[in-house]
Order: C-alpha cells, then sequence, then structure tokens
C-alpha cells in the first residue's frame, strides 16, 4: 500500500494542521474578493485592485493554501476509496494514478496564477 | 502500512445519519471545487488580461450556462466553507456530542441553503 509517501507533510498531525491553516487562508480569501464583487466592479477598479502588492501576495498565499489543501483533502478522499481492500490491485494503481494526476494540476494552477497575478 | 488492521465499520451495510451525509457532501464539494477552481483561474485570466478580455468575460458570464456553473461552483464553496468552519468549531470541542453533531449538521445545511439561494439572486 502507497499511503504515507504520497501524503502532504508525511505526519498526520502535521496534515491536519495545515489543513486547518490553509482552509481559514482560503475563507478570508474569498470572503475578501466577494466583498470585492458584491457592488458590481469594472475593469478600471478591478485591474488597480490586484496592481497592489499586498493584494498579490494575499493571493499568492491563497494560491498556496489552495495547493496544499487539495493535496492533503484528495489524498484523504483517495485513500479511503480507491484501495486494495475494496478494489484489489487494481485499486492501488487507481490511486497512484490519480495522484499524479492532482498533483500535476495542482502544480498548473500555481504557475498559472502567478503568471495571472504577474504576468499582466 | 499493516494491511491487516481490523475495519469496524463497512459503511456501504447502514443507513447513514444526517452527520454522514454532511460529511461525504463536504467531501465531494471538495473534490468539485479542484475541478471548479480551473473555472475560477479562467475567469482571474480573462477579467485581468486586457480591457478587451474583461468585456468579453461580462459578455459571456450573461448567459444562462455560464451563470449555472459559476452559481454552482459558488454553491461549493459557501457548503464546503461552511462545512469546514463546522470542523474548526468542533475542534474546539463544541458540538462534539451526540445532539451537537446533529444540530451542527442542521445548521450548515440550513445556512448553506440560505446562502446558496442569495449567491442564485445575486447573480442573475
Amino acid at each position: 500500500m502507497v499511503r504515507a509517501v504520497t501524503s502532504f507533510g508525511r505526519s498526520g498531525l502535521s496534515d491536519w494542521l495545515v489543513q486547518r491553516v490553509s482552509g481559514v487562508i482560503l475563507l478570508a480569501y474569498f470572503l475578501f474578493i466577494g466583498c470585492n464583487l458584491i457592488g458590481g466592479v469594472d475593469y478600471i477598479a478591478w485591474k488597480a485592485l490586484f496592481a497592489q502588492t499586498w493584494v498579490r501576495v494575499f493571493s499568492l498565499m491563497a494560491l498556496l493554501s489552495l495547493a496544499a489543501h487539495a493535496w492533503i483533502g484528495i489524498w484523504a478522499v483517495l485513500t479511503d476509496y480507491l484501495t486494495e481492500r475494496l478494489m484489489g490491485t487494481k485499486g492501488n494503481v487507481l490511486r497512484v494514478a490519480l495522484q499524479l494526476l492532482v498533483i500535476v494540476t495542482i502544480f498548473v494552477y500555481v504557475v498559472w496564477g502567478v503568471q495571472i497575478l504577474w504576468g499582466y | 502500512m499493516n494491511d491487516k488492521r481490523p475495519v469496524n465499520l463497512d459503511i456501504g451495510t447502514m443507513r447513514l445519519p444526517i452527520t454522514a451525509w454532511t460529511s461525504i457532501t463536504h467531501r465531494a464539494s471538495g473534490v468539485f471545487l479542484f475541478v471548479g477552481m480551473a473555472v475560477l483561474l479562467y475567469i482571474l485570466d480573462a477579467s485581468l488580461k486586457s480591457p478587451e478580455s474583461f468585456a468579453t468575460l461580462k459578455e459571456c458570464l450573461t448567459s444562462p450556462i455560464a451563470k449555472l456553473v459559476l452559481w454552482a461552483v459558488v454553491a461549493g464553496l459557501i457548503y464546503h466553507s461552511l462545512a469546514g468552519v463546522k470542523h474548526l468549531i468542533m475542534d474546539f470541542g463544541i458540538g462534539e456530542s451526540m445532539q451537537g453533531g446533529v444540530l451542527g449538521a442542521r445548521l450548515v445545511i440550513g445556512l448553506s441553503v440560505v446562502l446558496i439561494v442569495l449567491a442564485g439572486v445575486w447573480i442573475w
């Protein structure tokens, strides 16, 4: 069984804490974005908002939190359902394959996000 | 890892209580949001690229299908956030009893429905 080596922090307690801290950061970020969108926004104001360094730093923090949060959350789901016990050996193959796909996707999200924040 | 560890709960054979449903929905919404994040990043990309892409995005978001997709992602965010906050509250030892768990699950579902409806009104 390949479980412990694919977890985020290699320790359940570490993953538990990272999941909570990243969750709080993501909630704060989405509330921040929601507050800025609620009254409607035009391009100039929206662009000016994301031109500020602190907003870019906050956005990158949220992006990295998302990476950790998704890694830990999806690891928990995959190691619960795609297992040798439930599916036989193909459970292991499928789980590790999906995990690789998820990790590659997380990497793409992070690079894409950095490009959006600093590229335009 | 030891494969011979006993499995106490085979959830396929049980009638699930409301707390189990909110837990499974929390997981499902998390997986859904992971995919939905591509939509949000695409929207952020188009909104910041240029005045033209911003205008195109605004135009695109007037279509009912785009609104429905956005609403689904926002609904996922709302539910996942509320269920996550419930987790944090329970981490502090609040609402860990049987009744507390059921009450928490009901509150999460009730608040989610209200906020998701409000989000729908806002999007349309």
